[in-house]
Formats: structure tokens, sequence, C-alpha cells
């Protein structure tokens, strides 16, 4: 890690309507730093108020120690002087122009003659493997070739930022999957700090460093990826990993959920307001009540809903406390499970992870899922 | 019916013509230099009309200031008003003892009215407007993300407007350019009112092709077979474009 300003420090406050987007972000140099959060949280606002393309209306960014704008003493540097490159989420690639004269635009613009700017973008072409496709208009290249045209086109104006708007969302399923590995090939050359906005929870599990997740123009929640999947702040975030979310307080090995029930929990260190994961298949469904057994949690509810899911099924049930279960399809048909039915589930205490709230602002809603 | 309507007047004029005198009856009036005058004056017409009227068109296409719909109401206020009244009009400010025109011909000794100077004023009053609204609408539906880009990529306002919006609009731009020449070649009331109908310097095709109704009527049937040529031309050349245009994307 480098010093403090090295990087991306910025304290955003921009505001549209009734819209807030309150928001601090750093990232280092070379670090990936994912933002995530689902639509309308102030995601897509964040990146453009970094790329000058939005006025901030409070705090200050700063890039390398170099302030860009800072709402307080007015200074704003102009999106055309920032140092910045921005892969849009639909590329905006000139229709006009090669793609040759796409990724020469920057070099051009900022002083290049025409020959070097072409000479810079063949050698980046090269680089991206993307040579052939130096005669084409862009409405005749396919939506992984445009991807990586413009993030050639990005980098070819040599930025200190980077800056990524969900840049696989407008691809195939397969071609996501290509384009994302060369992706983070790319990133981790890029020696400057990254933002790459995203839904995706896996691309951004994928890419990122570290993330960010924003919710209704706040930060909820922020870590490596491995925290955030394993200990998600929010419902949301939760939801995204795939976990089942209970909010409650503890009171020794008790936790009592505030949406009803309660759940006996391993030796933690918490004390108060705690938020509980808990993996689908880490549940066990039972058609009668299990009488004897190691278990410390078990609980009535009633299957409102069945998913199949590739190789397993998963069950929507409710009760107290509500939840997400996993089983094998085998399990489905021997246990004859099907929706209105009344089951028995059960946890184990140890596959409880039981922590405090990381964020103030971190938990959104109540008990459901 | 519409269709008739439109075509037997012109396949009368087909019929009526008198082939066989064509060329001589053409050198015969004053066709050639009328034509001339024409070609020359709406060209330059539309010149003056891209180099204010895109720029006018920006403005009204991409920022707000007060009086932006006055603004855009008095530009398109030439596209329905009757040409005679333009042509009074640019009369009362600029001929000789016009507000404007009484400056200019004390100080600097220049007279507007009736000379081709004011044929290409009328022309160009009367043709900007189909111009500007042209290339105003395309700007607005213009997809300003792309400038965005081109911002992020570096390029100042004035690079993105040359680099990436004009290009992006050039459909438009030729478009509005076609329709502002071909409306201009035809104009006639406010050139006849403001430039009078002097041989050679300031009677255009159309004002020739009046005159000659009635003294030589063969003329008058022969010139108007020349002007419906070039609309001709004009459309197939609109119609060429816009099919590349549409292909190559």
């Amino acid at each position: 890690m480098t010093g403090p300003g090295a990087g991306l420090v910025a304290e955003v406050e921009v505001t549209r309507g009734a819209f807030t987007l309150r928001a601090s972000v750093t990232a280092d140099p070379g670090e990936v730093l994912a933002v995530l959060g689902p639509n309308g949280s102030g995601k897509s606002t964040l990146l453009s108020a970094v790329a000058g393309l939005t006025p901030l209306s409070g705090g200050r960014i700063s890039l390398g120690g170099v302030t860009l704008d800072d709402a307080e003493t007015g200074t704003f540097v102009e999106a055309a002087h920032r140092p910045v490159g921005f892969v849009f989420q639909d590329y905006r690639l000139f229709p006009h122009l090669s793609v040759l004269d796409n990724v020469a635009f920057s070099p051009r613009v900022r002083g290049l003659g025409r020959a070097p700017a072409r000479e810079v973008a063949a050698q980046w072409l090269a680089r991206l493997g993307l040579a052939d496709l130096a005669r084409r208009r862009p409405a005749d290249l396919s939506g992984g070739q445009a991807q990586r045209v413009a993030l050639g086109r990005a980098l070819a104006g040599d930025p200190a930022l980077l800056l990524l708007d969900e840049p696989l969302s407008a691809l195939d399923a397969r071609t996501r999957l290509d384009v994302q590995a060369e992706l983070k090939r790319h990133l981790a050359d890029f020696a400057g700090p990254c933002l790459l906005v995203t839904h995706d929870p896996l691309e951004a599990l994928v890419l990122a460093d570290r993330l960010l997740v924003l919710e209704h123009g706040r930060v909820v929640q922020e870590g490596t990826p491995a925290e955030v999947a394993r200990r998600p702040a929010t419902e949301y975030v939760a939801r995204l990993v795939g976990l089942n979310l209970y909010a409650g307080r503890a009171d020794g090995a008790r936790v009592v959920l505030d949406g009803g029930g309660s759940f006996v929990v391993p030796d933690h260190h918490e004390r108060g307001e705690v938020l509980v994961a808990l993996r689908p298949s880490a549940v066990v469904v039972s058609t009668a009540e299990p009488v004897v057994s190691s278990v410390r949690n078990t609980w009535p509810a009633t299957i409102t809903g069945l998913t199949l899911l590739t190789d397993r099924v998963r069950l929507d049930l409710e009760g107290e406390p509500s939840a997400l279960v996993d089983v094998t399809p085998a399990a489905v048909a021997e246990l004859g499970l099907d929706a209105g039915q009344r089951v028995w589930l059960s946890a184990k205490a140890t596959e409880l992870e039981v922590y405090g709230h990381g964020h103030p602002a971190g938990l959104v809603g109540g008990t459901e899922r | 019916m519409a269709v008739a309507f439109l075509v037997i007047p012109l396949a009368g004029l087909l019929i009526r013509a008198p082939w066989g005198d064509a060329w001589e009856i053409l050198h015969g009036s004053q066709a050639g230099e009328a034509l001339k005058l024409s070609l020359w004056t709406s060209t330059v017409a539309t010149a003056i009309s891209l180099v204010v009227g895109v720029p006018l068109a920006w403005l009204l296409a991409r920022t707000a200031f007060p009086g932006l719909r006055l603004v855009r109401a008095l530009v398109t206020l030439p596209l329905v008003l009757p040409p005679v009244v333009g042509g009074v009009a640019l009369l009362l400010a600029f001929g000789r003892n016009g507000f404007l025109g009484q400056f200019l011909d004390q100080w600097f000794g220049i007279t507007i009215p009736f000379s081709p100077a004011a044929v290409v004023m009328a022309e160009t009053f009367v043709a900007m407007p189909f111009l500007v609204v042209t290339v105003e609408g395309a700007l607005r539906s213009a997809d300003r993300g792309f400038e965005d880009a081109a911002a992020t990529l570096g390029a100042r306002r004035m690079t993105v407007f040359t680099r990436v919006t004009l290009p992006m609009v050039a459909p438009s731009l030729v478009a509005g350019a076609v329709l502002c020449w071909a409306r201009a070649l035809g104009e006639f009331g406010a050139t006849i009112t403001f430039a009078g109908s002097f041989p050679g310097r300031t009677q255009t095709m159309p004002i020739a092709v009046y005159y000659a109704l009635e003294t030589d009527p063969d003329a008058a049937i022969l010139l108007s077979l020349v002007l419906l040529l070039v609309s001709v031309v004009v459309l197939v050349t609109l119609r060429d474009r816009w099919l590349r245009g549409g292909t190559a994307q």
C-alpha cells in the first residue's frame, strides 16, 4: 500500500432532485475497487462525479494528491483535463470513426499529430489483440470486441485512474466469461487505481481487490470480497452473496431475532444489536420434528416456493424466522416436499455467523431474508 | 387524386415544351445569365446559412438562456411568413431610406437593394430557417453520451463539437443544406421585392420565368423545365446520400 493521497481520495456529495449521493471512497494505486449496488443506488453518479461529468454539491475529490474538485473552494477541473479513462456501459465508440481512430482519439486531442496518435493506437490494439479490427467501424464489431476497443480507447489516453461502468453487462453469458478473464489481466497491468461499477456480485468477486456497497446513495459496506461474502451488512448484500441474514439482539448464547424467533449461537463477543448470517445449504429439512439431535436450533416453517437451481432446489420457507434453504432434487422427491407443506428446519449453532453492525447506516430492513 | 393533381401539371410542362427550338430559345432569352445568377446566389446564401445557422442551431439545441423560446419562434418565422412580406421588411431595414440602410449609404456609400447582394440577402432570409430547423432537430436527438465520452478522453468543447458532434449530425447537415439551397434557388417573392428584376444583375430563374411567361411562353416553359431538372437532381442526390448513410452504418 502506498501512502495517503497517492491514489484516489473522494468525499462525494451530489444532489439530484430528491436523491443525494453521499459517499467516501478511496482507492490505492493498482487497486481495483468494485462499487456494488442496486439500480438507483448512485453507482453511476459516483463515477460521473469522479470523471468530472457531474459537478459536486459538496465534498472534494483528489487524485495522486492533486485536487480535481472541491465544492468549498470552487476548484473544478473539467472532465477534459482529468487524467481519467472511462469505459462506458454502452461503450460509446464514435460511430463515424474506425476502431483505430477511436483508440487514437485521446492521444490526438491531447496534442499528438495524426500519425503518432495512430501509432499509439496501433500499439494498444496490438496489446489487446485487436490489430485485425483496426479498420472496422464500431457498428461492425461484436459486443465483446466493442468492449475491448472501449477499454483500449480509455487506456490509450494514458490515464492515472480508470473508471469502468458495468463493463460486462451488455455481453451475453458466454462472451462475458472470456472478456472478464481478459479484463482481469489488463486491470492487473494497470498501475493506477480503478473503480469498477457493477451490480453483478460474481464480477465484483472475481475482478476486485475490495468491494464497496452503495444503497440509496450511502455506503453500507466496505471490505475485501471474502469479508463481504461471509458477513453481509444488509439484506441486499446477503441476497447477492446468497445468504440468509437476520438482525437481532445478542443475549449470551442466544440471539433474539427482530422478526420473531431466536437462535442459539456459538461463543462470540458481540453484545446488543447483531447480524446473523446463515448459508441456505447449512439448514436441514425434515418432515417430522427431530426428537434426539445435537442440532441446537430447530423450528417449524411452511414451504411457500420451490425453485430449481441447476443441481439443487431452493426452498422458500416462511416461519420464525423465515429462510431460504437449499436441498438436493433427490431430497425433494424422497420427502415429497411441495408448496404449502409444513416442515421442520434445523441449523447447527456453529453454522451461524454472528457479527456486529459494521456500519451504523448498515441495516436497512428487518429480518425478511 | 392527390398524386394526379401534383403530377399532371408537371406532365403538361413536358408535353407543351417546344423541344425543337429549345436550344435557340434558351440562348435567345437571358436564361443562361439567370441560371448562372441563381446558382451562385443560392450557393452563397447556403454558405452564409451554414456559417451562421449551425452555431445558432447549436445554441437553440444545447443551451438554455432567457428568451430561448422567443428566438426559436423568430427563427422559424420566415418559414411561415409570405416571402413578399420578408422582402418588404428587408427593404424597410436595408433600403436606401431604411433604418439601417440610410447609415450604410451615408457612411460607406453602400446601397444594397436591387443588387446581387440583395438577392443573396433575400434568399438567405427565406432559406436559412430550413437549415437551422433541420440541424437543431438533429443536434437535439443526437446522443449526448458520445460528447461525454469525448470529454473524458481529453477533448475540449470546441474539439468535441468539430470531431464528434458535427460528424455525427453530418447527414442532417447535408440534408439541411440541400433543402436550404433548393429553397434559395426557388425564391421569388422576397427577391423581386427587395432586389427587383434587372436582367443579369438581380433577375433569378424564377423571376425570369415569370417575365418570360408574358412575353415568350415557350421560353417560360423551357426555363421551368430547367428548374424542374435541378429539383430532380437535388432529390436524387439527397436520396443517394441517405441510402449510402443507411448502409454504411
